[in-house]
This record gives structure tokens, C-alpha cells and sequence, in this order.
């Protein structure tokens, strides 16, 4: 066996896992019950499948340009997917999408107590919780 | 490789078949955020799928702009529902 044929199973193996982790990801968007547990589901798998895909995509192509625009897509790929999920989830949070008895820990709770006592204060301020985060 | 290519097509299809499920019923914005983002990641994993199998590195610039497109997506519509929800 040469090493191009072991670097073609070994892309061919990249590829079919990063498949899988992407039908994971989409299983979990229709299954799961609440939008934080679907974010969580969708930003894991989508990032290690999409980093695996990307990865037998390099082997297969072996030049250089090519596996610098894919570590390219990569790098960038996990540096955004955190930020997003962080913003989707605090966008989402003092809301109704989110089951609250699914939690187990809820850090943001003392602080939206906080916000709703001074909003009793005074009515006419702002929800200091709502703004874009 | 045709064997794979066809697996791996067959598995991304399914899952971009689940993804458009939950975009369409919902419930939330959000929700339909979530789902886009893993839609635009499952066709950015067939566009690379297809770079593979033909070795051709023509479609790999698309998956540079798609990766950016998603963030940018993802991220204006959490602002404008955090923004709506303080009315």
C-alpha cells in the first residue's frame, strides 16, 4: 500500500465521521426539547464535524495553498461558533424558549431578580437584561 | 472514493433534510437561527466533500465566505431579537 492509498482511507474516514457528527447535529435540532440544549447540540458537532470534513478535504488535496484556505475555514470556523452560541444564548435567555426546569445550574438568575426589583422601582426605566448583549 | 462520496452525501442530506425541519416549525427566532447555522455548516462540509472527491480546489474560496456568512447571520439576528424583546 503506497502512502497516497493510506492517506486516501485515511480521508475517507475523515470525511464519513464529520458526516455523521453533521446527522447528529441535525437529530438533536429536531429532538431535543428546548432551544439552549439544540444550541448545544448544534454548536459541538457542527464545529468537530465540519473541522473533520475539512481535515479529509487536506488530505485529499495535499497542496499547500488548499490546506491554507482550509485551516483558514477551520480557524475561523472555531474562533466564531463560540461567540455566536454565547449571543443566540443570551439573546434568548430571561424568555419563554427556554425550559428553566431542564437547568441545572442558573448563573444568571440572581442577576435577573436584580434587574426585575429595580424595574419594580421604577417602571419607567429600561430592561438593563434586554439590551443587545 | 465513489462509495464514500455517495455515504457522505446521503448522511449530509438527511441531516440538512432535519435542519430544514426545525427551521420551518420553529418556534423561535432563534431556534431558526441555530438551525440556519447548522444548515450553512452541513452545505460547507458537502462543498468540501465534493473538493475531495473530484480533487478540485475550485469551490474552496465559497467555504471561506460561507464560514464568515454564518457568523455574521447568526450574530445579527441575535441582536435584533434582544433588541425586540426590550419592547
Amino acid at each position: 500500500m503506497t502512502l497516497d492509498a493510506v492517506l486516501d482511507v485515511v480521508a475517507a474516514g475523515c470525511l464519513i465521521a464529520g458526516a455523521l457528527l453533521s446527522l447528529a447535529a441535525g437529530v438533536a435540532l429536531v429532538r431535543f426539547p428546548d432551544l439552549l440544549s439544540r444550541m448545544h447540540a448544534a454548536a459541538k458537532p457542527q464545529v468537530l464535524g465540519l473541522l473533520l470534513v475539512l481535515l479529509g478535504c487536506a488530505l485529499r488535496l495535499r497542496s499547500g495553498v488548499d490546506i491554507t484556505t482550509l485551516v483558514l475555514v477551520g480557524a475561523f470556523q472555531l474562533a466564531t461558533a463560540p461567540v455566536a452560541a454565547h449571543m443566540v444564548g443570551r439573546a434568548a435567555y430571561p424568555h419563554d424558549e427556554i425550559r428553566r426546569d431542564l437547568l441545572l445550574t442558573d448563573e444568571l438568575a440572581a442577576h435577573l431578580d436584580d434587574v426585575r426589583a429595580r424595574r419594580a422601582d421604577a417602571p419607567g426605566e429600561p430592561d438593563p437584561a434586554s439590551r443587545p448583549a | 472514493m465513489t462509495v464514500v462520496a455517495v455515504l457522505v452525501a446521503t448522511l449530509l442530506a438527511v441531516a440538512g433534510a432535519l435542519t430544514l425541519t426545525r427551521i420551518i416549525r420553529g418556534p423561535s427566532i432563534l431556534d431558526r437561527a441555530v438551525a440556519t447555522d447548522v444548515l450553512l455548516a452541513v452545505v460547507v462540509a458537502a462543498i468540501a466533500t465534493e473538493a475531495a472527491y473530484s480533487r478540485d480546489a475550485t469551490a474552496l474560496p465559497v467555504l471561506v465566505v460561507l464560514a464568515v456568512l454564518g457568523f455574521v447571520g447568526s450574530v445579527s439576528v441575535a441582536r435584533f431579537a434582544a433588541r425586540r424583546n426590550v419592547k
